[in-house]
């Protein structure tokens, strides 16, 4: 089982690696869709199939294509990637990567210390998630109902329409009643 | 060495069957509309499959030099291949079943929820206005009917306890689902038609307005995957459908289950073919209003009356 865990993460890390050098936005997204499902394989090897299907479900399969939608209405095209092939120059990347160096080699050491304990591979049954969920974390599962109830509100305040008059007898008529 | 062989005949019959509904869905089109349909080649005219198959094969496999060519030659795979694995979790008797999953329905929702990319993919990659148009049409009323189409399941999830499509055909022997969740049925049917957007929500690919919608530059084969894998939805959801509500491989003991299996699978592809037969097409933004603001509250009345029913009863 080891070695699924192994594999999927190399394609969930490679994956996420290409969407970040990609200058194409949609294939960037297409990308990013693999690298979820790798998370997704990742998760089932370690013993979660209902967060692996989760995964999928809402990030692979409602998130992205919402993003994809929203490039798709944008229609970005030949100068969009030159410009973001001007903004992958070594200089703007090379401080980050050196600063996650570091905490990669940390972590290494780390892991070859071997101070952790491993993982611990059990099955998670469908019953327990709902049940901490509503039970031990009911609190966090509220808060996060009002942050989403909020985004909502201001999405349906933004996205309201003014109404507008194709002709001013409409409006006229309308005013009358 | 038994699964290899159970993954492969259902491949196998999955495949001839969404080929056989090329000459099923024409000659009963025509049947419902006083016409003949394809009778010449064959027997009863059934050999146009084989002449419509090989037409597919040698017509030009054409990728438009304006085109993105990796996702435009991506987008027709992502469609079959994530309808035929749904099928993974569709038993049809209790042996013949690939792999009856712990998150069986949940895993059917998963699988066809990656179906959109076929036609995001394939409108966007296509370049052409008309495809974007389809793909941009697609893709909101994918995402918009998929929401309730696993809050309609879920009705029959509450009254079994389990996502396993096993456990849910077994927990129909007393009584077919459709009896307790009639509401249910009625509204995965229609999200079901929705998600293979066929007639009369066919509005991705409407062709008296969008030439052919997502795949228009589509030719040869790589159109031929989009066709098998329209049909291949239909045998899908009508599968699901027949577990979830109808009772599966269970009946009288004259015929064996999986003859029972596909009698009552074979009546619900008939009838998304009537549909197609004998429904205009609604406007797009009545199709956006009718899922959001009718059906969906539908499907979340459904899930609490039926929650409050379920712990009346066992309460």
């Amino acid at each position: 089982m080891n070695y699924l865990f192994y594999i999927s993460s190399i394609v969930a890390i490679a994956a996420t690696v290409m969407v970040i050098t990609r200058h194409q936005p949609v294939h960037a997204l297409l990308y990013l869709v693999v690298s979820f499902l790798g998370v997704a394989m990742i998760f089932l090897s370690l013993g979660a199939p209902f967060v692996a299907t989760l995964e999928i479900i809402l990030y692979a399969g409602a998130i992205i294509v919402l993003f994809i939608f929203v490039v798709m209405m944008l229609n970005l095209g030949r100068e969009s990637a030159i410009q973001e092939r001007q903004w992958m120059q070594p200089k703007t990347w090379i401080g980050p990567s050196i600063l996650t160096a570091i905490l990669l080699g940390e972590l290494l050491v780390l892991l070859t210390m071997g101070g952790s304990a491993p993982m611990p591979q059990q099955t998670v049954d469908l019953k327990k998630i709902p049940l901490s969920l509503y039970g031990e974390y009911v609190i966090a599962v509220e808060l996060t109902g009002f942050l989403l109830m909020a985004g909502i509100v201001g999405a349906a305040h933004i996205g309201r329409h003014k109404k507008k008059y194709l002709h001013r007898f409409l409006k006229q008529e309308e005013e009358a009643v | 060495m038994q699964h290899v062989w159970i993954v492969l005949g259902v491949l196998f019959v999955l495949l001839n069957i969404a080929a056989g509904l090329i000459w099923v869905e024409r000659r009963m089109l025509a049947m419902w509309q006083d016409r003949l349909g394809p009778n010449r080649a064959g027997p009863l005219g059934i050999l146009i499959v084989l002449a419509d198959t090989l037409k597919l094969f040698f017509k030009e496999d054409w990728i438009p030099p304006f085109a993105d060519k990796w996702v435009f030659i991506v987008a027709p795979a992502v469609v079959v291949g994530s309808v035929l694995m749904s099928f993974v979790i569709i038993p049809f008797t209790p042996q013949i079943i690939v792999s009856d999953l712990n998150v069986g329905i949940l895993f059917f929702l998963a699988m066809s929820s990656l179906g959109v990319y076929s036609i995001v993919l394939g409108g966007w990659a296509s370049n052409n206005k008309y495809s974007l148009l389809g793909a941009m049409r697609g893709a909101s009323q994918m995402i918009a009917y998929e929401v309730f189409m696993g809050l309609s399941l879920m009705g029959v999830v509450m009254l079994t306890g389990s996502f396993k499509l096993g456990d849910i055909v077994n927990a129909q022997k007393d009584m077919w689902f459709v009896v307790k969740q009639p509401l249910g049925l009625i509204l995965f049917f229609i999200a079901g038609i929705a998600e293979t957007h066929r007639l009369p929500f066919d509005i991705p690919e409407a062709e008296s307005e969008l030439v052919a919608g997502y795949h228009s530059e589509y030719s040869g084969m790589k159109f031929g995957m989009f066709f098998i894998g329209e049909y291949l939805g239909i045998t899908l959801i009508s599968a699901v459908t027949v577990a979830m509500f109808f009772g599966g491989w269970l009946g009288w003991s004259f015929l064996p289950p999986w003859a029972w299996f596909f009698l009552k699978t074979f009546v619900f592809i008939l009838f998304f073919i009537l549909l197609r037969a004998s429904l205009p097409r609604p406007r797009y933004d009545q199709l956006m209003e009718t899922g959001w603001k009718i059906l969906l509250p539908l499907a979340l009345a459904n899930l609490m009356i039926t929650g409050a029913v379920a712990l009346l009863v066992r309460g």
